[in-house]
C-alpha cells in the first residue's frame, strides 16, 4: 500500500484501488465473514480510506458481499481489498479447513444438520 | 474515532461460519421477494463485474458490450451464535452462468423459483444445477394460490427427475419460504448421507 494518510478522500475508479487486480491472492468466497483484529486497530492510521471504511464495518462480523453492498464497492474490488487485509493481518476469518465441508467443498452432514435445526427453530 | 467501537466489540468469540443457498429463476419470478420474506435485513444489492470472473475466457461476449455489471440481491438469516445463512437471488439467464459458478461453490444448494405462466424461463437454471450436480429443489411460486398446471405436469415440462423435490411456495410468505428452504436442506442432507 502506498497511501499512508487519512487525507486520501478522492473518489477514483474502483479497480485503481486494487492496482487493477480483479483477483485477490487468497480468493475468498464472497460469503466469507471477517472481523477486525487487534493489529487493525493499532495500525488503523496506516490504512487507506477504503480500507478504513471496511475495517469500520468489520468491528462486528460481516461478509465480503455485505461489505460490497454497504460501501457501494463492486464485489470484485471488495474481495481483493478484504483478501489483502486478511493476508496483512488486519482482518480475521475462518480458514476453509476449519469449517465442516465435504471433499467437494459443500457443507458436511453435521453442518447441514445445524442449518436444518436452526431453520426449524426460526 | 471509528475504531474505538472495535475494541469493545472484538471478543474471543469465533467468527461465524457462513453457509449459503442460491435462489435462481427467470426475470421477475419473485426471487428478491422470496429472499426478503425471511431475511433479517432488507435485501441488499451488490454488483458483480463480468470481467472479474472471466478467467481469460471470453464468456462475456455480447453481454459485455451492453452491460459490464450484474446486480445481485441477497439476504441474511442468523442461525445461532456462530452460523449465518446467506440467500443469494441471481438472474436466471444463460449469460449469467459465470456468476453461478462462483456463487454455487460451497453452497448448500439451490432453489429454482418457477412461475407457471413462464415455465421456459426456468429451463436454464434447472439445466445448470442438474448438470453441475448441485442439490436443488424446484419451487413453484403460486401467486395468490393460483397455479396454471399441476406439479406433475410441471415436473414433466421441466424434465426434472423424480429424485428432485418439487414444492409449491409463496414467495411473499415467510412460512412458505422457510418450508422451501427446509425442503432443500433436507434434500442436501439426504444426498450427503447417501454418499
Amino acid at each position: 500500500m502506498t497511501e499512508t494518510s487519512g487525507t486520501d478522500r478522492l473518489r477514483i475508479r474502483p479497480y485503481a484501488l486494487t492496482g487493477g487486480r480483479v483477483r485477490s491472492t487468497t480468493e475468498l468466497p464472497l460469503e466469507t465473514i471477517v472481523r477486525v483484529t487487534g493489529r487493525c486497530i493499532i495500525h488503523s492510521h496506516e490504512l487507506s480510506s477504503e480500507r478504513r471504511d471496511i475495517a469500520g464495518l468489520c468491528d462486528q462480523p460481516v461478509s465480503i458481499v455485505e461489505i460490497s453492498a454497504r460501501l457501494g464497492l463492486p464485489l470484485g474490488v471488495a474481495r481483493v481489498l478484504v483478501g489483502d487485509m486478511v493476508t496483512e493481518g488486519h482482518l480475521n476469518t475462518h480458514h476453509a479447513t476449519e469449517t465442516a465441508i465435504t471433499p467437494d467443498g459443500r457443507p458436511d452432514q453435521r453442518l447441514l444438520e445445524r442449518v436444518l435445526n436452526g431453520l426449524q427453530a426460526l | 474515532m471509528v475504531f474505538k467501537r472495535s475494541e469493545r466489540a472484538r471478543a474471543d468469540k469465533p467468527v461465524p461460519i457462513p453457509v449459503k443457498i442460491v435462489v435462481a429463476g427467470g426475470y421477475a419470478v419473485g426471487k428478491t421477494t422470496f429472499v426478503g420474506s425471511i431475511s433479517e435485513i432488507e435485501p441488499l444489492t451488490t454488483e458483480a463485474a463480468l470481467t472479474s470472473h472471466s478467467d481469460g475466457v471470453d464468456i462475456a461476449g455480447e453481454a459485455a458490450k451492453s452491460s459490464t455489471t450484474v446486480a445481485m440481491d441477497f439476504g441474511r438469516i442468523t442461525l445461532g451464535d456462530d452460523l449465518i445463512l446467506y440467500l443469494f437471488g441471481t438472474p436466471g439467464q444463460d449469460r449469467f452462468h459465470f456468476m453461478w459458478d462462483d456463487l454455487i461453490r460451497g453452497a448448500i444448494g439451490a432453489v429454482v423459483l418457477v412461475d407457471t405462466s413462464r415455465l421456459e424461463d426456468s429451463f436454464p437454471a434447472v439445466d445448470y444445477f442438474e448438470s453441475a450436480g448441485i442439490p436443488f429443489v424446484v419451487a413453484v411460486n403460486a401467486f395468490f394460490g393460483k397455479m396454471h398446471h399441476s406439479l406433475e405436469d410441471i415436473r414433466e415440462a421441466l424434465a426434472v427427475p423424480e429424485s428432485t423435490p418439487m414444492v409449491v411456495t409463496d414467495a411473499r410468505d415467510r412460512d412458505a419460504t422457510k418450508g422451501t428452504l427446509l425442503e432443500l436442506v433436507q434434500h442436501a442432507l439426504a444426498l450427503v448421507n447417501a454418499g
